[in-house]
């Protein structure tokens, strides 16, 4: 009998369990924010590579993570993202939205490492809930600048699986991927690269 | 009699080629074309709906066509 290819388990399937390790490490020492630039670079590297979107594809453990959850968990109520979700304007306005904050949080890792600004040790959360993580920070000997990039990055990545979460719940288990910034900007990658008509 | 047969269609436009409905294909039937978007086989496909019930955005139909 033939074997069903499309359901057959790889090892990159369970790359959910890196994507959910990372969040609990996060939560105890927040250095370890730094490895989530591995969720930014891989996926603009495949694509400016010319692997297309193989990160979204194959590798994203928070897609699988929220897949896991709102399918396997019944988490979801696995109704239809609206519309306006899955428009290039919010598509595209999202990823402008969250570049403007990916830059802000850089500007304030500037002003820690210009001795501008002293380290703050919270995470904040949908851009606007700043929540002590003082926790975290255990180390004296690391630059307060390297700090405050981990907890500005982890805002980011947290922020970001907030959302997914919620949308997660109200419509698809994947629904964050609809208008997810890496997944948008590695499609337009790939669009700049074969032309979209070329396909 | 004209025989018809259900197909999945993927409204190009507004795929997100995130990939979600190749990992629940049972027959290997869509892929994703070079990042951009997702694409069907009709070969292959026998229409059985579960890409576009996985699809988060949404955008595949399952129609019938003349066989």
């Amino acid at each position: 009998m033939k074997k069903c290819a499309g359901v057959k388990k790889h090892w990159y399937d369970y790359l959910w369990i890196v994507s959910l390790a990372y969040l609990v490490l996060g939560f105890f020492n927040i250095l370890f924010a730094w490895l989530g630039l591995l969720c930014f670079f891989i996926p603009l590297i495949i694509a400016i590579a010319g692997g297309g979107k193989a990160y979204c594809n194959r590798y994203c453990g928070r897609g699988q993570l929220f897949g896991l959850l709102g399918g396997k968990f019944g988490l979801s109520r696995k109704k239809d993202v609206p519309n306006w979700m899955k428009s290039k304007w919010f598509r595209y306005g999202f990823l402008i939205f969250f570049f403007i904050m990916f830059f802000q949080m850089l500007w304030n890792t500037y002003l820690v490492f210009d001795g501008a600004q002293n380290l703050r040790q919270v995470v904040t959360l949908l851009w606007t809930f700043k929540v002590p993580w003082h926790w975290a920070h255990h180390t004296t000997n690391i630059a307060p600048w390297a700090a405050q990039f981990a907890f500005g990055f982890y805002s980011v990545m947290l922020t970001s699986t907030i959302l997914g979460f919620i949308t997660m719940i109200f419509c698809k288990p994947r629904s964050w991927c609809v208008y997810c910034p890496m997944g948008t900007m590695t499609q337009l990658i790939s669009k700049a690269k074969n032309g979209k008509n070329n396909i | 009699m004209v025989l018809k047969k259900r197909k999945a269609y993927v409204d190009q436009n507004d795929c997100v080629a995130c990939g979600c409905c190749i990992k629940v294909c049972p027959l290997s039937a869509i892929q994703i074309v070079k990042g951009i978007t997702a694409r069907v086989d009709f070969s292959k496909c026998v229409g059985c709906g579960k890409c576009a019930k996985e699809c988060p955005a949404s955008v595949i139909t399952i129609q019938e066509v003349e066989a």
